[in-house]
């Protein structure tokens, strides 16, 4: 099965939950939730304006991790968080402010308290991710990490082998945002993980169209899609027509899955003559 | 692991940390590209081919050394020995093209053909469009819309020197956020380009690789100083002039004081946090956002600072202070009318608070102070001409 994990951005308008529900009708299999911060290094235009809604609403972590906490029995899906390292790491007491947060162990608590399972965190490479990392598995939190269509090999290896739940391959050497195509690092990306974890591979950054999903799915394990949906969110789109873009994504993917694997389909024809 | 304490202003660890601070937070597209930056740098560092190009354009084409000046009317006023460092007498008129020029030169050396920056008060980006021009460069300059409004001259120099200027409409509409669409550019473009970051700011190798570069201020200075002063004062935006004057004198007696904007003082207000690649001390609310800095000049208007800065600061090595925006007015006023020099606003930051301090136990009388200048005044003038009558 071609997994679908659709983004939102936690607190974009305040009827938020219901697109995340409308997510969970449609067919997704994990949604995962951003955590908004001011200065997100890794995203474009659309996901940057979807934060600054959020803020701008008065969304907070806090804020967020609660209404999550009181949809909870209608959620079955897992939720994954994604934000950026000074919200994580804030508050941090081995520094000279204890005064709030806690740091990563703090944090990864809450995610874990309000019902998330994973956290994905794109400004912490694996050269600084120890300590989140040991906060993550004490609190049960799937730490999922990034890789990029310029990492070597030897970084590669180590990120299949201490990510969790899935590996988030970063399509494109670019931020989020939408694109006409998909970009051409997103397949050779997907083979080069696959090679080296049987974790599974998910293509994520500047998916915009089923069509583009489906190829991506073809060559790894499911895809996200983040600025294609919250574009929809923020011109004013309504849960129920977001359930309907993410049904079409499902659709895409699910054939995807009807596929008969090219080897496989081959010796069928040669072999099996109906 | 932080308590693995590196020698004062020498060599970061090989996480790039100093104390508690620094490291490199980015995305994983931009690991590669700062390892081999970093690479590059140790390698040319350690090439006596590379100092003897940059030590040639520093002199033949930057003006360096730059002068010492002995502000006398102001020292005899004040009843303290004030030396000025004249960075106002660089090439292009800041401190910023001897980062620049050392970037650059890395940049070719590396294969690059362009250069991406980030500007706040326009100085990096004119340096930056400077250098572009000299080695036939692309340059990219990010600047906020605000900054932009306020520093026109500057973006006609850049752009006079061929460079794009991209205005930036997200978020404070300044520094910050000019350097967070520099970062992203450079993820887009990071085969060809590099990122040419203005300060002692972001990602490892960048604190170190800056204040290297910028070193050049504190060694002159101590060479032209007849005696170690008491003293040695400079603005702190990200901290790179003043990084590069401590770096002079930190092995001596002399206090280090850096000096920030009131409205921008992550030294003095910042706690922990991790932006723009770097942990250092940040301006952020309760929630972890950054807050938006606030200052008359441009290039103050940060909420972050070089994470050195946070070590030094936190390790009693240096001291910061705040002044505030009509104090630097004022400043820049006297120091104009005393000693005939229009600094800039960011360097009237450090003026201000030596016109402060002077006759009280934080500076007492008879000291000997050495104030770098980290530019010359004339980009402010529209500023001024609304603020000073
Ligand atoms: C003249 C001048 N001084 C100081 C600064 C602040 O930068 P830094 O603290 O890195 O020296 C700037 C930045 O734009 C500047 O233009």
């Amino acid at each position: 099965m071609k997994r679908l994990n659709p983004y939102l951005t936690g607190g974009i308008t305040p009827d938020w939950i219901d697109y995340l529900l409308a997510f969970q009708a449609a067919g997704a299999d994990a949604v995962e939730i951003g955590l908004p911060f001011s200065d997100p290094m890794l995203d474009g235009a659309t996901i940057q304006q979807a934060s600054d809604q959020a803020l701008r609403r008065g969304a907070t972590v806090a804020s967020i991790l609660t209404d999550l906490t009181e949809a909870r029995e209608r959620i079955h899906l897992p939720l994954i968080a994604m934000t950026y390292a000074n919200l994580v790491f804030r508050g941090d007491p081995f520094t000279t402010s204890p005064a709030t947060g806690g740091g990563p162990e703090a944090f990864c608590r809450r995610l874990a308290d309000a019902g998330l399972s994973g956290l994905i965190v794109p400004d912490v490479p694996i050269d600084e991710v120890d300590r989140l990392e040991a906060a993550a598995t004490a609190a049960g939190i799937d730490l999922v990490l990034l890789a990029a269509p310029v990492t070597p090999p030897d970084r590669l290896a180590e990120i299949g082998r201490r990510s969790r739940g899935f590996i988030y391959a970063v399509s494109v050497m670019d931020t989020t945002g939408e694109r006409d195509a998909l970009a051409t690092t997103a397949a050779p990306l997907a083979a080069r993980i696959k090679a080296v974890t049987d974790l599974p591979v998910l293509l994520g950054f500047g998916i915009s169209t089923p069509d583009q999903a489906a190829t991506a799915a073809r060559a790894g394990d499911g895809v996200v899609i983040g600025a294609a949906l919250m574009r929809r969110v923020l011109d004013g789109a309504s849960p129920d027509d977001l359930r309907g873009e993410v049904a079409a994504f499902r659709a895409a993917l699910d054939q995807v899955d009807q596929e008969v694997p090219a080897a496989h389909a081959h010796a069928q024809i040669s072999g099996d003559r109906r | 692991m932080s308590g693995t304490e590196v020698a004062t202003m020498s060599a970061p660890t090989a996480a790039g940390r100093f104390g508690q601070f620094g490291g490199r937070y980015v995305p994983e597209s931009l690991v590669p590209a700062c390892a081999a930056l970093e690479a590059a740098f140790r390698e040319a560092w350690a090439d006596p081919a590379f100092h003897e190009r940059l030590a040639r354009l520093r002199a033949d084409y930057a003006g360096r050394p730059t002068a010492l000046t002995p502000a006398e009317t102001l020292s005899a006023q004040l009843g303290v020995t004030l030396l000025l460092k004249r960075e106002d007498l660089a090439h292009t008129g800041s401190h910023k093209i001897n980062n620049v020029l050392g970037q650059a030169l890395l940049a070719q050396r590396m294969g690059k053909t362009r250069l991406i920056a980030e500007t706040g008060a326009g100085q990096h980006g004119v340096a930056t469009a400077t250098a572009a021009a000299l080695f036939g460069m692309r340059a990219t300059v990010y600047m906020g819309e605000r900054d932009i409004a306020r520093q026109r001259l500057n973006v006609f120099r850049m752009e006079l020197l061929g460079a794009e200027v991209v205005p930036v409409t997200s978020g404070s509409r300044t520094l910050k956020d000019a350097t967070n669409e520099a970062m992203r550019a450079w993820v887009a473009a990071v085969d060809e380009a590099h990122f040419c970051l203005g300060s002692v700011a972001g990602p490892h190798p960048y604190p170190w690789l800056v204040r290297e570069l910028q070193r050049v201020i504190g060694e002159e200075a101590r060479a032209q100083t007849p005696v170690i002063p008491d003293v040695v004062v400079a603005c702190v935006g990200g901290g790179s002039n003043a990084a590069g004057t401590f770096a002079g004198f930190v092995d001596t007696p002399a206090r280090l004081i850096g000096v920030e904007a009131a409205g921008g003082a992550a030294m003095t207000n910042g706690t922990p946090g991790v932006v723009h690649g770097y942990r250092s001390l940040v301006l952020q609310d309760t929630h972890g956002q950054v807050r938006e800095a606030e200052s008359i000049a441009a290039g103050l208007d940060y909420p972050g600072v070089g994470p050195e800065h946070a070590h030094l600061g936190t390790s009693g090595r240096a001291e910061y202070r705040t002044v505030t925006d009509a104090e630097v007015l004022d400043a820049l006023r006297r120091l104009a009318r005393s000693e005939g020099i229009i600094c800039a606003l960011e360097s009237a930051h450090a003026v201000a608070w030596v016109l402060r301090a002077a006759g009280t136990p934080d500076l007492p009388t008879g000291s000997t102070v050495l104030l770098t200048l980290s530019g010359r005044g004339d980009k402010d003038m529209a500023t001024l001409a609304g603020e000073v009558q």
